[in-house]
């Protein structure tokens, strides 16, 4: 039986297959394994930052500081590995472990100061950026060995590369899930999408979990950060402007609602994949202009708010319509 | 409420006193750091200084800001403002580039804003949709939209009558400076010597209470965020006109952020309720000198950032609520003030935060 609540994640999975379908019918190309693994390894570093802003979006809450928190990570690896001859995988602890406090330094500002995470997270936004201008505003070229290694790493089918940082985002889309469905955390982070009041009453311990939503989504843009630095090769402190809003729009298309609460982890990576394809689509297309991409994602991004909206609001009216009901009915038996 | 009580005049005085300091140390800085910061020179028809500098190159922020200050004030945002002024930016360039008049030019591009603000408006007020997401939508598309006008290029004009309105100056005072000033001036009048003003305050401090007490908190929202289209239209045309053309993906970027910096340093609450659109303009008048302490000084710009960084998040640990009911039993345990003193005003709008 189909569960309203499932409905979001079936129409996200059905346009999906429609999307596909539409581009496979214009370019048969495109079904070929070698565009599937291209979509994967070129939307690696948004995925993993996209399940960070899944938990929190699941929180009802949001974090516009991701994309500068990727910027920073990106320039910070390159300069460390610059300036000192430590180990990458050191370098890689080092700024997981700095991003990953930044959040949870964020976290303990929404809860124990009360203020709304979006300002707050324009502070850690502002903040994290300008904490890469100061360490570098060139592009700094990352040039080690080990960088070669992992990017040299990739699993070969039918000559399609799936690469090492594409299989990251694929374990990092797993692994959330598990955490999200699985854990006392999750359901917490479920608890207090559905009304933080309602969850300090069940008993769901508010501050920890705020904290760690933030934390994750932190540690979770580092790793993000990391990532990129390996598709690029570089680090540059305006890289990855605007980010937060591709994620935020890849979690919504991906069926999780905006007031917290509802949703699912694999919506938001078929979100992804979906954004990937209109992209890949004016690849091939060549004469569409990139301009078109911000368009129908901004138009597929209303489109699922109006859904939202709609399920929402049919859900109120046939909870209505019960309570109706049962009033009537108990009146009818007295 | 206060206007009751003590008369306006001294309330909206001591309302945007902290403000004033704020200003008042930004500008005593530049002036450490840059002696001649007050001097002002009249030359070839037009004052020269960096003074003026601030007041002009604030321009941008200190508009948005106005249309930013009554939709936070109906607990609202609008992230869309950015992308607004690249639309404007970019209709009124094509218009000129089309070789109509100017004037033709700024009604076009006030209309395009407009209907982006009703636009947010709509999805708000009509289709419930909370603000932060709803005007998300513009925010990621407007640029391409912008894009699509321009088609992908600079658009660059040399229309007299445009550049005049971004670049030039009447009697003297650079234009922008003088559009601001009057628009600030307008607005406040408008909802201050009307109950709009007080309306668009009850919508944001509980909306379901003032429709119940016959408030059209439909109609007032639209109005709300068209103004706040319209006053972004006219940033994009000012900053389209200053730099000879409209560039889609960089006119206006991050100055919504901006904008609601300007708004909360003037000490609007993101949470909605009482507003001061001057205290809001104040602000925006202290980040373009906290921008000009740091030309001066000669320090690397990248700090720029990291500065308002720590400016926001010290004004939200004053605004948090929890420290407010902090310092409020702070001052409660203290000598009690005579209970009809006039002192006890203030203690109220700080628990009202």
């Amino acid at each position: 039986m189909i569960r309203s609540t499932h409905l979001p994640l079936l129409i996200t999975l059905a346009t999906f297959v429609l999307a596909y379908a539409l581009c496979a019918s214009a370019y048969p190309a495109m079904l070929s394994l070698r565009v599937v693994a291209n979509l994967l390894t070129d939307n690696a570093f948004l995925g993993i930052a996209a399940v960070g802003m899944t938990f929190v979006i699941l929180s009802g809450g949001i974090d516009l500081s991701i994309g500068s928190v990727i910027a920073f990570t990106g320039v910070f690896l390159a300069v460390i590995l610059r300036e000192t001859s430590i180990h990458p995988l050191a370098a890689f602890a080092l700024v997981l472990l700095l991003t990953t406090a930044f959040g949870t330094a964020m976290g303990a500002t929404i809860h124990y100061l009360e203020m709304p995470p979006f300002i707050v997270t324009l502070a850690g936004m502002f903040l994290a950026r300008g904490a890469a201008y100061v360490l570098s505003t060139e592009s700094v070229p990352i040039t080690h060995e080990f960088y070669d290694t992992l990017q040299g790493l990739y699993w070969k089918i039918d000559g399609a590369r799936f690469r090492l940082i594409g299989g990251l985002m694929v374990l990092t889309f797993i692994v959330g899930a598990l955490v999200a469905h699985r854990t006392r955390f999750g359901q917490n982070v479920y608890a207090l999408g559905g009304g933080e009041q309602a969850a300090k009453l069940m008993g769901v311990p508010v501050a920890r979990t705020t904290i760690g939503i933030y934390a994750v989504s932190g540690g979770l843009a580092g790793l993000s950060g990391i990532v990129f630095s390996l598709y690029t090769s570089a680090g540059y402190s305006l890289a990855t402007v605007g980010v937060e809003l591709d994620a935020i729009a890849a979690v919504v298309i991906g069926g999780t609602l905006l007031t917290g609460g509802y949703g699912f982890v694999a919506g938001t990576f078929f979100g992804i994949l979906i954004m990937g394809l209109i992209q890949t689509y004016i690849v091939f297309d060549g004469t569409l202009s990139s301009w078109w991409t911000k368009i129908v994602i901004g138009s597929l991004l209303f489109a699922f708010i109006l859904l939202q909206k709609g399920l929402t609001w049919a859900a109120k009216k046939r909870a209505a319509q019960a309570r109706m009901r049962t009033a009537t009915g108990s009146a009818a038996l007295s | 409420m206060t206007s009751q009580t003590i008369g306006p005049r001294p309330s909206v005085l001591r309302r945007i006193l902290p403000q004033l300091v704020i200003l008042a140390v930004a500008l005593a800085l530049n002036v450490a750091v840059f002696p001649e910061f007050f001097q002002i020179d009249f030359r070839n028809g037009r004052l020269f200084g960096n003074l003026i500098d601030v007041l002009n190159r604030g321009a941008p922020v200190a508009l948005l800001c106005i249309g930013m200050t009554l939709v936070i004030a109906t607990k609202g945002i609008d992230l869309s403002v950015g992308a607004v002024m690249a639309i404007a930016g970019a209709v009124a360039a094509s218009v000129v580039v089309d070789g109509h008049g100017w004037g033709t030019a700024l009604l076009a591009a006030l209309a395009a804003g407009g209907l982006c603000g009703l636009w947010n408006g709509l999805l708000v007020a009509v289709l419930r949709i909370q603000p932060i997401v709803a005007t998300l939508v513009l925010m990621v598309a407007g640029r391409g939209i912008a894009q699509l006008v321009t088609e992908g290029k600079i658009l660059t004009f040399d229309n007299p009558g445009l550049i005049h309105l971004g670049a030039g100056t009447v009697a003297g005072v650079p234009t922008p400076i003088l559009i601001w000033l009057a628009l600030g001036a307008l607005v406040t009048f408008v909802v201050r010597k009307t109950a709009l003003g007080m309306l668009i305050e009850a919508i944001g401090i509980n909306e379901r209470s003032s429709r119940l007490a016959g408030i059209n908190s439909r109609v007032l929202l639209v109005c709300v965020y068209l103004v706040s289209g319209l006053c972004a239209a006219l940033a994009g045309v000012i900053v389209a006109a200053d730099i000879k053309g409209a560039d889609a993906n960089n006119a206006g970027l991050w100055l919504e952020l901006d904008a609601i910096l300007a708004v909360v340093i003037g000490g609007n609450s993101l949470l909605g309720g009482r507003f001061s659109i001057i205290a809001s303009l104040i602000g925006a008048l202290i980040i373009q000198s906290v921008n000009s302490v740091i030309l001066l000084s000669g320090l690397p710009p990248e700090f720029n950032l990291v500065i308002k960084a720590l400016l926001i998040l010290g004004i939200l640990v004053i605004q948090s609520p929890r420290i407010g009911n902090y310092i409020y039993l702070l001052k409660a345990s203290g000598p009690q003030p005579e209970p009809d003193a006039p002192a006890s005003s203030p203690t109220k709008e700080e628990t009202a935060r």
